[in-house]
C-alpha cells in the first residue's frame, strides 16, 4: 500500500496514462488509414479469374469471375435461409464473387458458399474485358472481326487483338479530344455569340455593322463545326469497323464492339510484374480520368480538381478578410464590452453546424447576391441563371465564412504574441501605427495566420453537407478551369470528392461495384487533404524560420 | 583595480574629472524644456510639477529608486506615454522651443528627432542591415547607395561596423545582447534625431558590453543631446554631465554631475547616493 501511494506520488501513472492515450489515439489513425488503404488500393489489382462449378439446390451451374470477399458465415443462419446443408462445422465460408456480364445475366456479383465449389481451376484464357458500359466482360475470346467478318480467331485472335484494341483506343481518344475540346469551344462560343446577340437586342441597339460580325461570327463557327462533324463521323466509323467475340461462361456468344473496350486482359496468365504494371495504369487512369456509368466506374479528376480548386479559392478569400477583421479586433478598436460580445460571437461562429451555412448561402450568396449579379450584368442570360445558381464562387464564398472564425482567432492570438517592445521599437523610430502594422507586426505575426489557414484549410477540405447546397453537382460537365475564355469559369457548378463518397456509395445503382470506389477515394481525400496541409505547413515553416524572435 | 571590477564597485569619482570644466547649467544651449509637468495614470499622480532644461549635447543622467517616474519623465520626451490609456498630462514640454504636445505636432515627425533606445535590446526579427534600414526606409529613402552610406556610417557610430560588416544580411536576432543594444542604437540614429533618449540601456548586459555601450554614449554626444535612464549611479556618473535626481514623481535636485556626487544640496539626494535607501 505504501509503495502504491508512493509510485502514485512519482507521477509514473501520469506518463503512462498520457502516453496510453497518445497510443490508442496514434493507433486509430493508423488503423484507420490502413483499412482505407488496402481495401480501396486492392480495387485496382487484376486479380485471378476462377471457374468452377457451383451445385446450388441441387444443380450445377459454372462460375467464372473473382473473389472480392469472403466471411464467415453461422450454419444455423444459413439452415434458417433455406439452404441444405450437411456439414461438421459450424461456421462456412462465403464469397461473393464477382462475375460481371451484367448485360448477360442481369447482375454483377454472386454470393457463393465455399464448400459448394467444385472442380476451382484458373484456366489462362479467361479474359477480362473492361467496358464503357456494362462493367466488366468475363469470358473467352473466341474471335476478332473487322467490319462483320472474322479476321481471327481463337490462338490468333488472342495474338491479334491488343494491337487492334490500340488501334482503337487511340481512335476512341481523338473521338473525345474533338468532342470535348474542340466542339466544346464552339459550343462555347455559339453561347457566347448568342448572348452578344441577346444583348444587342435588349440594348435596342441595330447596327447593322455589329448584327453582320455576329452572323459572320456564327457562319465560321458552323463552318468549323461541320468539319468536325465530318471528322467525328469518319473516326466513328472507324472504331465501329472492329469489334471482339466473346464467349461466355455458359457457352453464350456476346459480340463487344471494340470502341467499348477500355482493357481487356488476361489475368490468369499474367506475371506479377505484369500485373504491377497493369495495376499502376488503373492507379493512374482513377486518378487522372473521368468518372463513368453514374461515378461507379472511371477516374475521379474532376472531383480532386474541384476540392482542391474550391478549397484553395476558400484560402485567398479567407485569409484577407480574417486578417483584416483580427487586426482591427486586436489593434484598433477600443478593448471593451463591445469588442468583448463580439469575439465571443466569432468564437461562437465556429460551432455553428455547417449546413447553417450551407443554407446562408444559398439564401444569400446565391439567391440574393447572385440573382441580383444576373439581373444587373447579366439580363441577356435570363432566364437562364449565370450566378444566380450553385457554383463554385459560391462555394468558396460561404465555407470562407465557415473558417473565418477560425482564421481570426488564430491571426489574433498572434498579433497578441508580438512583444510590445517590438512595436515601441518601430513607433520610435518614427513609424506610425499604420506602418509598425504593415512592415513588422503583421510580417511577425504571419506564422500564426498560417496556422489559422491551416486549420480552415482542413475544415473546408472535408466539408460536404453545404456544399450540396450551394455549388456541388454529382456530375459537372466541364472543369471551373479550362481554354475558353475567361478560363475561370466561377459561376460552374462542381464536383467534390467528399460529395463523390457519399454519391457513389450510396447513391449509385451498383453498391457493391462502387464500395471498393469508395475506400479509394476516401483514401484519396485524405490524400489530397494532407498535402494542401502540408504545403500551408511548409509556408509556415519557412515564415516561422524568417520571423523567430531569440528565446529569451 | 582591473576595469571591469571598477565598473560594478565604488563611484570612482576620478572618472567625474573629465569633460566638466565649461557646465554650469545657465550658460548651455537648452534643448528640451519641461515646464510646469504633472503627469497622471488615471487617478495615480506619477509626475508632479516636474521644471528642468536639458542641455544641447550634453548627457543627462536621470536617477532615483524604482517606481520614482525617471522611465515616465523620459518617454513624454518623445510621446511613448501616448500609447498608454488614460495617461492625463499636464504643462508643457518644449523641443527647441515647440511644445511637442501641441495638437499640429505630427507624432511620427517628433520620434524622428527624438530617438529611444529602450531597456531590453529589441531589434527586429530581420537582417542586421534592414534594422538599420528600418527608420530610413520609412522616412521613403529608396536609393540603395545612399542606404548603404548611411547604413555604413550609423553602424560605425554605433561601434558596430567592424564586428558585423561581413554578415550584413544575417538575422540581427543572431548578435549577441551588447551587439543587439549597439545596432538598436545605430538603427536610431540613422535617421540623424537631435536627442537620443536611452532608457537603462546597459542594464540587461554583460559588463563588458556595459562598457562599451558607456564609451559609445560618450562619443555620441557631440552630435546628439544624450537622456539617460540608469539604476546604476556609477553609471550615471561616468557617463553623464548632468544629473537629476528623483524621487516620488517628483525632481529633487538636478545639476552637473560633479557636483550632485560630490556635493548634494538636498539630504535625500544624499542618502540615495550614498545608498542609504533606494
Amino acid at each position: 500500500m505504501n509503495s502504491f501511494s508512493k509510485w502514485l506520488k512519482s507521477g509514473q501513472p501520469w506518463i503512462w496514462l498520457n502516453a496510453g492515450a497518445v497510443t490508442i489515439s496514434l493507433l486509430m489513425v493508423i488503423g484507420l488509414v490502413l483499412l482505407i488503404a488496402v481495401r480501396g488500393l486492392a480495387y485496382f489489382w487484376p486479380a485471378d479469374v476462377m471457374l468452377a462449378d457451383y451445385l446450388y439446390k441441387g444443380e450445377t451451374s459454372r462460375v467464372l469471375g473473382e473473389i472480392t470477399d469472403s466471411e464467415d458465415v453461422n450454419l444455423e443462419r444459413l439452415r434458417d435461409s433455406g439452404f441444405d446443408i450437411e456439414s461438421e462445422q459450424e461456421h462456412l465460408i462465403r464469397y461473393l464473387v464477382k462475375t460481371g456480364n451484367r448485360d448477360v445475366s442481369g447482375a454483377d456479383f454472386r454470393v457463393i458458399l465455399k464448400p459448394m465449389l467444385k472442380d476451382v481451376s484458373y484456366p489462362p484464357d479467361v479474359m477480362v474485358v473492361e467496358r464503357r458500359e456494362w462493367g466488366n466482360f468475363y469470358g473467352f475470346l473466341k474471335a476478332v472481326k473487322k467490319d462483320g467478318e472474322i479476321i481471327a480467331e481463337g490462338e490468333e485472335a488472342q495474338n491479334i487483338f491488343q494491337q487492334r484494341l490500340d488501334a482503337a483506343l487511340d481512335v476512341f481518344e481523338q473521338i473525345s479530344t474533338i468532342r470535348k475540346h474542340d466542339i466544346g469551344a464552339i459550343n462555347y462560343n455559339m453561347e457566347r455569340l448568342r448572348l452578344r446577340e441577346r444583348r444587342l437586342e435588349l440594348d435596342g441597339d441595330t447596327d447593322p455593322a455589329r448584327q453582320a460580325e455576329i452572323i459572320k461570327d456564327k457562319k465560321a463557327l458552323d463552318e468549323e463545326y461541320k468539319l468536325l462533324q465530318a471528322k467525328l463521323a469518319t473516326l466513328t466509323k472507324k472504331i465501329q469497323r472492329d469489334s471482339l467475340v466473346m464467349e461466355t461462361v455458359d457457352g453464350k456468344r456476346v459480340e463487344i464492339n471494340m470502341g467499348k473496350v477500355v482493357h481487356a486482359y488476361f489475368p490468369n496468365a499474367m506475371s506479377v510484374l505484369d500485373k504491377l504494371g497493369f495495376y499502376f495504369t488503373k492507379l493512374w487512369e482513377f486518378v487522372s480520368d473521368e468518372p463513368r456509368e453514374a461515378n461507379t466506374e472511371g477516374g475521379i479528376f474532376p472531383a480532386i480538381f474541384g476540392t482542391v480548386m474550391m478549397v484553395l479559392l476558400m484560402a485567398i478569400l479567407v485569409t484577407p478578410f480574417g486578417v483584416v477583421a483580427a487586426v482591427y479586433l486586436r489593434e484598433y478598436a477600443k478593448q471593451g464590452l463591445v469588442i468583448r460580445l463580439i469575439r465571443i460571437a466569432v468564437n461562437n461562429l465556429a460551432g455553428v453546424p455547417s449546413i447553417v451555412y450551407g443554407i446562408f448561402g444559398l439564401g444569400f450568396f446565391v439567391y440574393f447576391l447572385g440573382g441580383n449579379i444576373d439581373a444587373l450584368f447579366f439580363p441577356e442570360a435570363a432566364p437562364a441563371p449565370v450566378f444566380g445558381t450553385p457554383g463554385i464562387l459560391w462555394s468558396s464564398l460561404t465555407l470562407a465564412l465557415l473558417t473565418l472564425p477560425v482564421v481570426i482567432v488564430a491571426t489574433e492570438e498572434g498579433l497578441s504574441r508580438i512583444p510590445r517592445s517590438i512595436r515601441e521599437g518601430s513607433l520610435a523610430l518614427g513609424a506610425t501605427k499604420a506602418e509598425t502594422l504593415w512592415r513588422t507586426v503583421l510580417p511577425m505575426a504571419s506564422p500564426a495566420m498560417m496556422t489559422g489557414l491551416i486549420l480552415a484549410v482542413a475544415r473546408a477540405a472535408g466539408e460536404v453537407a453545404p456544399l450540396m447546397l450551394v455549388g456541388v453537382v454529382k456530375l459537372a460537365p466541364s472543369l471551373p478551369l479550362d481554354a475558353n475564355f475567361p478560363f475561370l469559369h466561377m459561376e460552374r457548378k462542381f464536383m467534390h470528392l467528399g460529395f463523390h463518397i457519399y454519391d457513389v456509395g450510396f447513391q449509385s445503382p451498383n453498391v457493391e461495384a462502387a464500395r471498393p470506389l469508395v475506400y479509394a477515394t476516401s483514401l484519396l481525400l485524405i490524400i489530397v487533404i494532407v498535402l494542401l496541409n502540408l504545403f500551408a505547413i511548409r509556408i509556415r515553416n519557412r515564415l516561422r524560420e524568417n520571423y523567430r524572435m531569440l528565446e529569451n | 583595480m582591473n576595469k571591469e571590477a571598477s565598473l560594478t564597485h565604488g563611484v570612482n569619482l576620478d572618472v567625474l574629472e573629465r569633460d566638466l570644466d565649461n557646465s554650469s547649467a545657465g550658460s548651455e544651449e537648452i534643448t528640451l524644456k519641461v515646464e510646469n509637468v504633472d503627469l497622471y495614470y488615471s487617478e495615480k499622480q506619477a509626475l508632479k510639477n516636474i521644471n528642468m532644461e536639458i542641455p544641447k549635447n550634453r548627457v543627462t543622467a536621470f536617477i532615483g529608486p524604482s517606481g520614482c517616474g525617471k522611465s515616465t519623465l523620459l518617454r513624454c520626451f518623445n510621446r511613448m506615454n501616448d500609447l498608454v490609456d488614460n495617461v492625463r498630462i499636464e504643462g508643457r514640454f518644449l523641443l527647441d522651443g515647440e511644445d511637442i504636445y501641441h495638437k499640429n505636432v505630427q507624432v511620427s515627425q517628433l520620434r524622428r528627432r527624438v530617438g529611444m533606445v529602450f531597456q531590453k535590446p529589441n531589434p527586429f526579427p530581420k537582417s542586421i542591415y534592414e534594422n538599420v534600414a528600418y527608420g530610413m526606409r520609412i522616412i521613403g529613402i529608396k536609393d540603395k547607395r545612399k542606404l548603404d552610406e548611411n547604413i555604413e556610417k550609423a553602424l560605425k557610430g554605433a561601434a558596430l561596423w567592424d564586428e558585423v560588416k561581413d554578415r550584413l544580411h544575417d538575422s540581427a536576432m543572431g548578435l549577441s545582447g551588447g551587439q543587439q543594444q549597439r545596432l538598436v542604437i545605430a538603427r536610431a540614429i540613422a535617421i540623424e534625431p537631435e536627442v537620443l533618449l536611452l532608457d537603462e540601456p546597459a542594464s540587461a548586459l554583460d559588463p563588458i558590453s556595459t562598457l562599451k555601450i558607456e564609451e559609445l554614449i560618450y562619443e555620441l554626444k557631440d552630435k546628439y543631446t544624450i537622456v539617460i535612464v540608469t539604476h546604476n549611479m556609477q553609471q550615471a556618473a561616468r557617463v553623464s554631465d548632468y544629473t537629476a535626481f528623483m524621487y516620488m514623481g517628483e525632481l529633487i535636485e538636478h545639476g552637473d554631475t560633479k557636483s550632485i556626487f560630490t556635493n548634494p544640496k538636498k539630504k535625500k539626494t544624499e542618502d540615495y547616493i550614498t545608498g542609504r535607501y533606494g
